[in-house]
């Protein structure tokens, strides 16, 4: 609010004494200076977790450029500082603070955080108090920031329900002009006394925002009966946002190019946005549907212009199965062998489906250097792979890796899920039993080829057909993983990595959680537990001792499998999936069978296009190689509802 | 043909550390196609040499790097297009062709110069300090190499030393080791709160007299064939103005002299 004066003086030397100081200064290529005016609503985007982690963060630098090209905005960024930084900031007062003017969060009339990972939720706790905002949003008045969270956490807003004023559920895009020109209303107003309830209850009637404080919740004892809204014109039920068109958004223009590591340094390219493969563990395949296609003339553009500006040579096309682009083959071959790239850009594909990568791909993508290859089966055996909806074949991953080392990879790395459900000893072992195949295969081309196992421990997750099921407990994960290390420990070639699986039960509880949950969020920060994200500061025992203090039951919020008429505690917030739909997946999980690929047969559903009258857009009505799922079903029936098949060329 | 540039480094962007400021200059060098040259191998690289890392935190006028280009550039329109393509605080300053065949910075680079803020300390204390430093007959220093402790000798590192005000200005050896004149304090006052630390020249000694990475050699600016012919028949080098020192040596206290002041 007050005329501020950029803190840097005071940041500087608290610098000289951290490591990577670079987290702190700003000055990235793509960074904006924004001057700050009583007409326009001031930002600060906050990603919870270190820099190195949270820059390259596509949704927040999507809402940076978007909030700064308005008029009435301005937008700035945050991130947590590490924990030297913070004590210096605690010993000297240094408020948090943004990295692009150096202003103190709380000058800032709108934070909002981008929540992609549960673990972060202390973080944002902490954030806060280092922000001299109060960490509970019933105690926060006229004079403190609006706090505001997005991204995929978002879609079980309880257990931040505490501390979080309002919730953007979905796409963020068209939302932050809507939220903007409220709270421009109540900063031009003056904010005066009371006014923030009125705010508040004003933003619970924009579209896909969910404000906690204007609902009550009941329970019968442990198990939650409702949760209801306080007033009548707040809406019972919160329903997703999401943009129909990606081609109207081609953000971010000018990506952040950091000055110093971080993770995915790169350009990225969003080709498109959704997933309907249907993998039914995988919360972002059913909480971004439908499958949006940035036009290929667009992505071009936006890859040739990104590169120019940045000066990358390393070029990702993101999305949840890059692979299932239409034209993705063309597309490949344009980048590389386009000549103002002179042979040196090469091109990645993070999330690359098996059935989709053929020696062609492979070929091109060596041209210029190999990446590194992942291919993620996720489950051991194809009995399990049916269970959970990923289809492959056994003979789709060993073509898939029979063409990388035919191509001149040495190594490449499997990405596998342990503690699914249904999950037998002899389908953790199909994990070893496919590292040692493929192993075997890069032999026949390469004597040094190797496979690296990596084993992650699977937490369900709401709005997914798994969202009933009890997760596996810690001591279950780790005897899993044991058997496999003594399964592959004299396999020379296998080289198993596995997370360690004990802060699956934290990421449990901050999934599948109830608003009681925030006070063991609460605790658990503090006592010290930042940057739970971090295997080095992660603290199982913390976690116990917080539910424990709060009286409340580890077993009975991860451990249990749910019923199908339980009130879950992210029922009033939609992401268009028909609960039945999802509890009729779930049967079919249990019964091995499994689900076609919706943008290519016909529609069975779901609930999100026919709910929200938004429909699939692609380029192409015809699978890539491997088929629908892989499962060689006849497609000839397939593509009339309800697909929209772009114009050929696209627009640009 | 091979080009040395010297760019400088001041401001918030001095908290990058040497491994940022090399991808910095990759980048740059793609956004403004400049033809670097790149290595064979699985994963080509840009043939690109950086001289003494500078530490993450210190600003720089002097610092220097050496890129191998695949066709000849005129090396005078490189700071102009070079620095709009660098980050805000980093700017190519000048820019020269050098032979091929030279040494590294690494290794012709013999000392730096190093102005030291000392702001908490008073104009008397800052002049003891430097009284004290050059009285030491040793300073010794320990540092972790390999996981191993390791001690070694400052002193004789210590070319010269002034103080002027609450600034000192160093000089010091960068053969067999750079060091650092936060070291130098660390050993003789480990207590006090060293402010902004700057390095505003390296010095190549090169027959006994004492170059700028910048003026290896005049002849080969504009003409590297021609150059690469001099060298060829002159062991003494092709830069035909520097004053030989007949006996190959070092002339160690002229020079020096004046750099302080600088």
């Amino acid at each position: 609010m007050s005329a501020s004066a950029s803190l840097w003086p005071r940041i500087e030397p608290l610098l000289a004494k951290v490591q990577k100081p670079a987290r702190y200064i700003g000055c990235e290529d793509g960074s904006q200076t924004p001057v700050h005016g009583p007409g326009k609503v001031a930002w600060l985007l906050v990603y919870p977790d270190a820099y190195e982690v949270g820059l390259p963060n596509q949704g927040l630098q999507i809402l940076y450029e978007i909030l700064n090209e308005r008029d009435d905005a301005v937008a700035e960024r945050a991130y947590a500082p590490w924990l030297d930084l913070e004590e210096l900031m605690r010993a000297r007062g240094v408020p948090l603070f943004s990295v692009d003017t150096h202003r103190a969060a709380s000058d800032f009339d709108v934070i909002g955080f981008g929540l992609a990972a549960e673990l972060v939720f202390t973080n944002l706790l902490n954030c806060l108090d280092l922000a001299g905002i109060p960490i509970h949003a019933e105690r926060r008045d006229e004079t403190h920031p609006i706090v505001v969270g997005g991204g995929h956490c978002t879609f079980n807003p309880e257990p931040l329900a505490d501390f979080v004023d309002a919730f953007v559920i979905g796409d963020g895009e068209e939302a932050v002009g809507e939220l903007t020109a409220r709270v421009r209303e109540w900063k031009t107003s003056g904010r005066t006394p009371g006014s923030r309830h009125n705010l508040l209850r004003e933003l619970s009637h924009v579209d896909g925002v969910y404000v906690p404080s204007m609902y009550e919740v009941a329970y019968d004892g442990p198990d939650l009966v409702a949760v209801t809204p306080r007033y009548a014109d707040v809406p019972e039920v919160v329903e997703k946002r999401t943009i129909a068109d990606l081609g109207e958004w081609p953000y971010p223009k000018s990506q952040l190019v950091p000055l110093t590591e971080v993770v995915h340094d790169r350009l990225n390219v969003e080709v498109f946005r959704g997933c309907t493969r249907g993998c039914r563990f995988c919360q972002a395949g059913m909480i971004t549907r439908p499958v949006r296609e940035r036009p290929a003339e667009q992505v071009r553009t936006m890859v040739a212009e990104g590169l120019r500006r940045t000066g990358y040579d390393e070029v990702a096309l993101t999305s949840l199965s890059s692979a299932d682009f239409s034209g993705i083959d063309n597309l490949i071959g344009d980048i590389i062998d386009a000549p103002e790239n002179c042979g040196q850009v090469s091109v990645s594909l993070p999330s690359l489906r098996v059935d989709a990568f053929g020696v062609g791909v492979a070929s091109e993508i060596q041209k210029v250097r190999r990446t590194g290859l992942t291919f993620a089966p996720e489950g051991g055996t194809w009995r399990l792979r049916q269970v959970i909806n990923k289809l492959i074949r056994e003979e789709d991953l060993y073509g898939a890796v029979d063409a990388a080392f035919s191509q001149g990879w040495r190594r490449v790395k499997l990405y596998f899920l342990t503690g699914l459900p249904t999950e037998l000893d002899e389908d953790t072992l199909g994990i070893a039993e496919l590292a040692r195949n493929c192993v075997a295969i890069g032999k026949q081309h390469n004597k040094s080829a190797s496979v690296t196992a990596s084993v992650g421990g699977f937490v369900p997750k709401p709005h997914t057909p798994f969202q009933w099921f009890g997760q596996n407990s810690v001591e279950e994960l780790y005897r899993k993983i044991g058997l496999l290390r003594d399964a592959t420990r004299h396999d020379r070639g296998v080289q198993l990595k596995w997370h360690d699986p004990k802060a699956s039960l934290a990421e449990g509880l901050a999934s599948r959680g109830d608003r009681r949950i925030g006070a063991v969020i609460e605790e658990v920060w503090r006592r010290g537990g930042t940057f739970q994200e971090w295997s080095e500061k992660f603290d199982l025992a913390l976690w116990h001792d917080a539910m424990a203090a709060h009286g409340l039951d580890v077993e009975w919020y991860v451990n249990r499998h749910r019923h199908e008429d339980e009130v879950l505690p992210w029922d009033h917030v939609r992401a268009g999936l028909h609960k039945d739909f999802l509890w009729q997946d779930w049967q079919d999980a249990l019964a091995e069978h499994g689900i076609p690929d919706c943008r290519w047969t016909p529609c069975y559903d779901c609930g999100v296009c026919t709910g929200y009258g938004i429909e699939h857009v692609v380029a192409s009505s015809t699978p890539p190689a491997g088929g629908s799922q892989g499962t060689g079903q006849d497609l000839s029936t397939g593509g009339a509802v309800p697909v929209t098949l772009l114009p050929v060329g696209g627009r640009a | 043909m091979r080009v040395r540039l010297r760019f400088s480094k001041l401001g918030k962007i001095r908290f990058t550390s040497h491994r940022d400021v090399a991808r910095m200059f990759e980048r740059a060098f793609r956004r403004t196609g400049l033809p670097v040259a790149y290595s064979g191998g699985f994963a080509p690289r840009p043939k690109v040499s950086f001289g003494l890392a500078l530490p993450t935190g210190a600003e720089s006028v002097a610092e220097y790097l050496d890129v191998e280009l695949s066709r000849h550039v005129d090396p005078a329109a490189l700071p102009g297009s070079l620095s709009p393509a660098l980050p805000v605080g980093v700017d190519v300053t000048a820019a020269a062709a050098v032979d091929g065949r030279a040494p590294s910075l690494q290794q012709e680079v013999t000392s730096c110069v190093w102005v030291v803020e000392l702001p908490e300390l008073g104009e008397a204390a800052v002049a003891s300090l430097a009284g004290e430093t050059l009285a030491a007959r040793t300073l010794a220093a320990t540092r972790e190499r390999k996981g191993k402790p390791v001690t070694d000798d400052l002193r004789p590192a210590i070319i010269s030393l002034t103080a002027d005000g609450t600034t000192l200005t160093f000089e010091l050896a960068t053969q067999p080791r750079g060091v650092r004149p936060t070291e130098v304090l660390g050993v003789v006052r480990p207590d006090i709160e060293i402010g902004a630390v700057r390095r505003i020249n390296q010095w190549i000694e090169r027959d006994g007299a004492r170059c700028d990475p910048m003026e290896v050699d005049p002849a080969a600016t504009d003409a590297p064939e021609r150059n690469e012919h001099v060298r060829a028949g002159s062991p003494t080098g092709g830069d035909l103005d520097a004053p030989v020192d007949p006996d190959g040596g070092l002339r160690l206290t002229q020079p020096r002299a004046q750099a302080a002041a600088g």
